[in-house]
């Protein structure tokens, strides 16, 4: 298929694979922050065909993962009203709250429906001015000018029954708090594509200079993750530490001014807390005040709800990247797709739904050197 | 309704909703086989199971094998590019019978219908189960028609039930797989799974993709005649697609498959739909293709009789079935790696970005 088939082409991938080799003197710890990344990764098993000592840590780039267990308890509560429609994207869906999960709402009669884009559940509300529609904001820049554009055509609409439950998170942040994490062990990232499409890279450029970490734009297409990991590890090896942009054909350094405008109109940036990580400062997006009347949280009076964790999940570890799935004594035992008790095994760009679909078993992890700050 | 009781979050036990049916039960995944083996089976007794998952049953009648099938119909849109719910029907229980060697002998149809269905609609989905009932050369000999209120069904539901005999040279079974067996497919995946979903209107793109649905049994007869016994299973890889028809073949024959993701035919307007949904084209459902698994000696040649037929022009050799791991289904993916092609779990769900 054209504009897929090159960039998986089996030829060109093992020329990248030799260069790798050939580039690659020490160990190296790499981290792809995005969760689409990662599923290229597993499913092609390419991490496992790297030379012995550079190992990809799998980040915290996947929206559904990283989204606290609270928001989805309020998502359950908001949809268990009888006037509500909930409007998500599918992953969502089967993300596990404190008691239940949004599929089984829907088999005991709760309305509850995929969308492929939130202006789909704003033409519901349009439709259904009887009801109460609302969207499941999550994800990262990406999905943020979009969920804007939902807000202002409500907006412009007058729409008085359409509302978002707001979870929507930023990358930089999350990279500069896995790197004062004090067992930090990430060397290099390979930057979300498609996140940078949207903002650019003129703020990972501070990141790179002032942590000393090389950091390169990368897509989500075997031979983009094997170019990105060439120029990352081609960095460490020359102790360069720069933004680099492996994702041309999509990303510029400004990004697209217009979506940031969007996003910058409807959204204001607030603390965000992401799901086995905690509170991290001015991480996240929130309906600035002159929409936040959109706001399902406030219309539904769910503020206040909190919820805990299952004992056993180390997702934080792994979103951290500190552990593997396969370090956690409940993987594809206690937890598996069938049975997600954290967020990294539900959605299939998840960590530990990646691991597991591609039959990874529990093996001993070689010694890393720890980065050296 | 705005708070959650809080010793329910005290300790959480792994979230399966076990009292009530969910729209994954009937994805033909794994939630399909626990409802089948925790739920329908126990209730029905030793008979209603061998203990191997087959499309339909062989039953020894006076020393005749004939073979029964039964399978309902609750597609929508009813009508989409390369068929409808009426030909999808009778399809469907004609591919049943032939992925057990059987030719079929006669078709029972049931239509449920909702209060308010349009007459129009229900000749055309009549005529079509005729012209595919005709197609395939096989008489819709009773049937049995139930209207219910509106609401009580989604215009309408189509049941097909069949009964067919058994070709003396048929010798197959999820269970016979072997070590050294060649996986074969008789052409290309995912074009009826990824028709269907585009065609609804929720999704609101489109594509040329149209679906592959068609009777199978002519070109089954034509394998046994050419291979025989040397064919050790057959399938059609209906919902679940691909992945779950090989999970279901090395789980019930203990053996392992290992396929090569390079063979696998995709058409690229599938490929450009499941790129968009966030689909794999394995888990996609196909209702006009079969995976034959079969002795390596004999396998070109019943590749080549495949390739003759216009049912199996771009039949491919798919994999292996080796000794190792079984019950499992390994990939060698494109890039050189492998990883484990697993059944789908529940409703296939489309990713966020």
């Amino acid at each position: 298929m054209k504009y897929l088939d090159e960039y998986r082409d089996p030829a060109l991938a093992r020329h990248l694979f030799d260069q790798i080799h050939a580039v690659t003197s020490q160990p190296w710890a790499l981290m792809e922050v995005c969760g689409g990344q990662t599923h290229t990764l597993v499913r092609q098993g390419i991490d496992e065909l790297l030379p012995a000592g550079v190992r990809m840590i799998h980040g915290p780039g996947c929206p559904v993962c990283v989204t606290p267990l609270e928001l989805i308890d309020k998502a359950l509560a908001i949809t268990q009203r009888e006037d509500v429609i909930f409007t998500s994207y599918g992953d969502m869906l089967r993300v596990p709250g404190s008691t239940t999960d949004l599929l089984a709402l829907r088999a005991r009669g709760a309305d509850v429906r995929v969308v492929y884009s939130p202006l789909d559940a704003v033409r519901i509300a349009v439709e259904r001015p009887d009801r109460e529609i609302v969207f499941f904001a999550v994800g990262f820049e990406t999905t943020a000018p979009a969920n804007a554009m939902a807000v202002l055509r409500a907006h412009q609409l007058g729409l008085p029954n359409f509302s978002m439950l707001v979870s929507h998170v930023l990358v930089p942040p999350a990279m500069t708090a896995i790197l004062d994490a004090p067992d930090c062990q990430v060397q290099a990232f390979l930057a979300a594509g498609h996140v940078c499409a949207v903002m650019g890279w003129t703020e990972y450029e501070p990141i790179a200079s002032r942590y000393h970490v090389p950091i390169v734009v990368t897509g989500f297409e075997p031979l983009d993750l094997l170019e990105g990991i060439l120029m990352a590890v081609r960095q460490l090896e020359a102790g360069r530490a720069e933004v680099e942009n492996q994702y041309a054909r999509a990303v510029r350094r400004s990004g697209n001014t217009e979506a940031q405008d969007a996003i910058r109109r409807v959204f204001r940036i607030g603390d965000r807390t992401w799901r086995g990580i905690g509170i991290i400062p001015a991480s996240g997006l929130t309906l600035t005040e002159e929409f936040s009347h959109y706001d399902a949280e406030q219309r539904f009076a769910v503020a206040d709800l909190t919820a805990r964790e299952h004992p056993a999940c180390i997702a934080g570890d792994i979103l951290k990247g500190t552990r593997l799935p396969t370090d956690c004594t409940a993987y594809g035992t206690l937890c598996t797709p069938r049975t997600p008790l954290g967020a990294p095994m539900v959605s299939t760009e998840g960590t530990c739904a990646a691991f597991y679909t591609a039959g990874r078993q529990p093996y001993p992890v070689p010694a890393i050197p720890v980065r050296s700050s | 309704m705005n708070t959650v009781d809080p010793t329910l979050g005290a300790c959480p036990v792994p979230l399966v909703e076990s009292e009530k049916v969910m729209l994954g039960h009937g994805s033909g995944g794994q939630l399909s086989a626990e409802l089948l083996r925790d739920v329908l089976v126990p209730a029905l007794g030793a008979a209603a199971s061998t203990g191997v998952p087959e499309d339909a049953a062989v039953i020894d009648v006076d020393g005749v094998d004939l073979v029964l099938s039964t399978d309902s119909f609750v597609v929508s849109p009813l009508f989409f590019p390369g068929g409808d719910i009426g030909a999808l029907a009778v399809h469907g229980t004609v591919n049943d019978l032939a992925m057990m060697g059987a030719m079929p002998v006669a078709l029972a149809v049931t239509y449920v219908i909702e209060e308010g269905f349009p007459i129009a609609d229900l000749r055309r989905v009549t005529a079509s189960v005729g012209a595919a009932a005709a197609a395939a050369g096989v008489p819709v000999v009773t049937g049995d028609t139930k209207v219910v209120g509106r609401g009580a069904a989604d215009g309408i539901f189509v049941t097909t039930t069949g009964i067919g005999r058994r070709l003396p040279q048929a010798h197959i079974s999820a269970a016979f797989a072997r070590p050294g067996d060649v996986v074969l497919l008789s052409g290309p995946i995912g074009a009826h799974g990824t028709t269907v979903l585009s065609t609804r209107e929720s999704l609101g793109f489109e594509t040329e993709i149209a679906s592959d649905t068609r009777a199978l049994h002519r070109l089954v007869a034509a394998m046994l005649a050419d291979a025989g016994p040397d064919i050790h299973v057959m399938r059609d890889p209906t919902r679940g697609g691909v992945a779950s028809a090989l999970n279901e073949i090395a789980t019930a024959s203990q053996v392992g498959i290992e396929i090569d993701e390079q063979a696998i035919p995709v058409p690229p307007t599938v490929a450009a739909a499941c790129e968009l949904l966030g689909l794999d084209p394995l888990h996609v459902a196909n209702e006009g293709c079969l995976v034959a698994i079969t002795a390596p000696d004999t396998a070109d040649a019943l590749l080549a009789t495949m390739r003759s037929l216009p049912e199996a022009l771009s039949a491919v050799r798919l994999g292996v079935v080796v000794n190792e791991h079984p019950g499992r289904v390994l990939m060698n993916t494109l890039m050189g790696g492998t990883r484990i092609v697993d059944m789908l779990v529940g409703e296939q769900l489309p990713r966020i970005c």
